[in-house]
């Protein structure tokens, strides 16, 4: 059992000149942990998803992370190479908008080969053949490979932006409203393919959403954030079970009377 | 008996032959002079200068002879003379405030000191043919008044007093004006070297850039605050002497374009400014410039950046217009080697799939015989 | 103003303007495949028809050079007949047709058949310099991915190229990998030239005017095609012979005969063709009758 964090976060804090985007967040997160950061639009979840990922330059705080090597090193103090092949190798990003993060003019293969590429793979058949099994892994028939997402469904766009973000066997994904523009239906296939990825490949993974729901499958501990700060934060069973804030109760309420 | 195709040189020749015959045209008729351009294709002749960065009538006027009359053709002609004259310094910045005003209104106020001028507008002609141009008639002498010798204040610097306008740009005090005509250009880029870009900027795609963001591609909600042209005196440092001399007086047009801004967590709510300065006298050109220097600052300013007119690298990557007509035409030059490579490409991809579509027809045949 | 419109520097160019564009050369050599940033001039002649290759030639000239402008791999195409006579005009060098003889060559989308020598610089036109530049339009990005050696997406279009097409169906301007860590683009040089360029004992030189940027390979400097391990790199292959001069393994040029599908294969290298000619080699179309009839 590995016994220290992946991640720690400490004292984030963002602000849009006088407002608040995200204010003093601090957390760990260890491998193999899915956490869930639940709010309503605006109350900063993104905007904490997007600091901690480099996305975004916070205002205050560092973000540490473990990497391969097994050194902590604070993310905005490494250079923007050392930045970069950490995303796109022991990172992966799966934005709300499937069109986001894939290359929506070149085929479903070459989506996910991409980052092997980019990391040196040059053996045609051997890329060719690493997309196809992670085509199948993500239930996408082999006979799309050469397909452009254009052609697919949201479902299917969703599903080949997760395989090409798992394809390098990151360690830490980042998800942003994973289900977000989905059909009910859909959403429900995407997040049974998700939990079961995860927890084959013993990803740890942030999760944003607004949904419950998701929280609920998905993650094992949770974050509640409002107008910025973070409220709530426990085990998911407990804070959904038995919310102690007022508004977390609210939320929770909210949802099961639906 | 293929011969392969000799005489380049004769070729080039004989077509330079030709081009000097259609520039000259009916040999009946008497030539243009040089004289007669500046003055009576004055516009023409200021486009030319303004575009080329180079202010001189004489060689401008030459240019869109020479070219007969393809402006582009002639400001090609004169930044490749402008290229090979010596820098012997800057200007200081000129005073437009000084300017001897022969036109300037202003559309944000009706009347300001100084007043509004019209001076010599195409605007309020109605667009008829004028049949008493096909003669040599007489035209009567401008009417004048004499020149007060007064500085016509800058609308600028009115709204300037409440401070509900951004100031002049500061810079530092060791800031020198880059040149970008002798310098590798880079993305991003200070303003100076942007205006610098627009001022030279072919003025059909400033125009064209312009109105999108009037169009809502960018909107900015601009006023003019006042368009000026007339002449203003360049001066130049002469560190011998220590102040600096005036080394004549040249015409342009100025525009000061007044924008709506909401104000940033930084800046309280204020008006900004588009600025467009060119050579002569083209009101079009310096509007144009000024509405897409304003949409250029967008990232300056914190907005979003959404449109064509607001994106520095390609405005600034393809306003050029002598690179752009080089590149454009330069497609009709020989690329047959490239495209040999391509057809062979294309046959054997085509025959590859006839390969393929023969051999399915052949094991569709042997299926159907074996039934 | 006559008088001055008259009088131009050796080869053009200000001697302050050569200094500027080979300090831009001279770091071009020392990183190989970089892109120099440089504040290239307006030329006399429109950009896109050569002015960067011409500032190189400009500022490396002497007089003790000789000049060969090469255009589709041909002396008298127009373009290079123009550029040839603008040099003689304002250099007043000796120029030839022949490989050999040239210490300095200048080219658009060839490089000579002849092996080049050390003694030899061969100075490349280039019309858009950026090998990334049809995957990723923005400079500042584009420029960020070099420095990074991002170079993922470069694979990402040949992949793409296999699936779609079952080959690498880039023909020219087939970019290459410098010293092992530049990606550069060759200028339109259709990829039969590509392996001309590895561990050439000439140095190349290339010119972008337009797009303001001097690269450079230097002599005996790797210069590798991309391409995948199952997939390698070819170049182009003709089934005919040259029919003038017989030449095989050469890069050729289809000349149409007639409307009614007659075609002939000639070299694209003018002098290489005329050279071999004059040491007594005949292609199919110059050979006695009776050989042709057997």
């Amino acid at each position: 059992m590995i016994d220290t964090p992946l991640l720690k976060v400490s004292g984030v804090s963002k602000f849009y000149g006088s407002r608040i985007g995200c204010k003093d967040v601090n957390f760990e997160l260890w491998p193999g942990e899915v956490l869930a950061i639940v709010g309503e639009s605006g109350s900063g979840k993104t905007t904490l998803l997007n600091c901690i990922s480099t996305r975004l330059l916070p205002t205050t705080g560092s973000v540490e992370y473990r990497m391969r090597d097994g050194n902590f090193r604070d993310l905005y103090h490494i250079s923007e190479a050392e930045r970069r092949f950490l995303m796109r190798t022991d990172w992966g990003f799966v934005h709300q908008n499937p069109a986001d993060g894939l290359r929506m003019t070149v085929s479903a293969g070459a989506n996910v080969g991409e980052r092997l590429m980019a990391v040196g793979d040059r053996h045609y058949g051997k890329i060719r053949q690493t997309a196809t099994d992670w085509l199948g892994r993500v239930e996408i028939s082999a006979d799309r490979i050469d397909d452009q997402p254009r052609a697919f469904s949201g479902g299917m766009r969703q599903r080949l932006q997760i395989a090409r973000n798992l394809v390098t066997g990151p360690r830490l994904v980042f998800m942003d409203e994973p289900t977000g523009g989905l059909d009910v239906s859909v959403q429900a296939r995407l997040l049974d393919l998700v939990r079961g990825l995860v927890n084959d490949l013993g990803l740890a993974a942030i999760v944003v959403t607004h949904d419950l729901a998701v929280a609920r499958l998905l993650s094992h501990r949770m974050m509640v954030m409002k107008d910025g700060h973070v409220i709530e934060h426990g085990l998911t069973d407990r804070v959904l079970d038995d919310p102690r804030e007022p508004y977390t109760q609210l939320l929770v309420s909210s949802i099961l009377q639906v | 008996m293929y011969v392969a195709v000799k005489g380049g040189e004769a070729a080039i020749s004989n077509a330079h032959r030709l081009l000097a015959d259609r520039r000259r045209g009916d040999r009946s008729l008497p030539s243009i002079t040089i004289d007669q351009v500046a003055e009576q294709l004055g516009l023409a002749v200021d486009r030319v200068m303004a575009e080329a960065s180079l202010y001189d009538r004489s060689l401008a006027a030459l240019a869109v002879r020479q070219s007969r009359g393809d402006l582009i053709e002639a400001i090609f002609l004169l930044r490749a003379y402008r290229t090979t004259l010596p820098r012997f310094g800057n200007s200081v910045p000129l005073d437009t405030a000084a300017m001897q005003v022969e036109r300037r209104v202003s559309a944000t106020y009706k009347d300001l000191p100084g007043g509004q001028l019209l001076g010599p507008t195409f605007d309020y002609t109605h667009r008829l043919l004028d049949p008493s141009l096909l003669t040599d008639e007489e035209v009567d002498e401008p009417a004048r008044k004499p020149a007060s010798g007064e500085e016509v204040m800058r609308v600028s610097d009115i709204l300037a007093h409440e401070g509900l306008i951004e100031a002049d740009g500061d810079l530092p005090q060791d800031h020198e004006a880059g040149d970008l005509t002798r310098e590798p250009m880079e993305f991003p880029m200070g303003r100076d070297l942007r205006l610098q870009a627009l001022a030279r900027g072919d003025e059909g795609f400033l125009l064209a850039l312009g109105y999108s963001t009037q169009r809502g591609y960018g909107r900015n909600h601009p006023f003019v605050g006042e368009v000026r042209i007339g002449e203003v005196e360049v001066e130049m440092e002469v560190p011998e002497l220590g102040f600096a001399v005036s080394l004549g007086r040249i015409r342009v047009t100025e525009c000061q374009m007044v924008n709506q801004f909401k104000g940033s967590s930084k800046a309280p709510p204020q008006f900004t400014r588009g600025y467009g300065l060119v050579f002569g006298q083209s009101e079009r050109k310096a509007m144009s410039m000024s509405l897409v220097d304003r949409a250029l600052r967008a990232d300056e300013l914190g907005e979003d950046i959404t449109a064509p007119a607001q994106d520095e690298e390609f405005v600034i990557s393809h306003s050029d217009n002598v690179q752009a007509t080089g590149f454009v035409e330069h497609l009709k030059l020989p690329h047959y080697v490239d495209f040999q490579a391509e057809l062979a490409m294309v046959r054997k991809m085509r025959a590859d799939i006839e390969a393929a579509r023969a051999a399915d027809r052949g094991e569709n045949e042997m299926k159907d015989a074996a039934e | 103003m006559t008088a001055d419109l008259a009088t131009y520097n050796f080869a053009y160019l200000d001697e302050q303007t050569k200094r500027m564009i080979r300090r831009a050369i001279l770091k071009a050599i020392a990183i190989p495949g970089y892109q120099v940033p440089f504040a290239s001039r307006e030329m006399p002649m429109p950009y896109g028809w050569g002015t960067g290759g011409v500032q190189v030639t400009a500022s490396i000239i002497g007089r003790q050079d000789v000049l060969k402008v090469i255009d589709q791999g041909a002396d008298d195409t127009t373009n290079a007949v123009s550029i040839r006579a603008f040099f003689q005009k304002v250099a007043d060098v000796a120029v030839t047709t022949h490989t050999k003889d040239a210490t300095i060559i200048q080219t658009r989308h060839r490089i000579p058949e002849q092996k080049l020598t050390e003694d030899q610089v061969l100075v490349y036109q280039v019309p858009i310099p950026e090998p990334l530049r049809f995957l990723e339009p923005r400079e500042t990005e584009t420029r960020k991915m070099h420095a990074l050696e991002e170079y993922g997406l470069m694979h990402v279009k040949l992949y793409e190229d296999i699936a779609q097409n079952g080959r690498i169906s880039k023909t020219y301007a087939y970019p290459v990998k410098v010293d092992g860590r530049y990606v550069m683009d060759p200028s339109p040089t259709p990829k039969f030239d590509n392996p001309k360029m590895h561990m050439s004992d000439a140095l190349q030189l290339f010119g972008a005017g337009r797009e303001k940027r001097i690269y450079a390979v230097p002599p005996h400097t790797e210069v590798v095609s991309l391409d995948f391990e199952d997939y390698p790199f070819e170049i182009q292959t003709f089934e005919q012979d040259c029919a003038l001069c017989g030449a095989h393994g050469v890069y050729l040029d289809e000349v149409v005969l007639d409307d009614r599908g007659g075609r002939m294969f000639v070299c694209s290298d003018t002098d290489h063709c005329e050279d071999r000619r004059e040491h007594g080699h005949v292609g199919a179309m110059l050979a006695p009758n009776q050989e042709a009839a057997e």
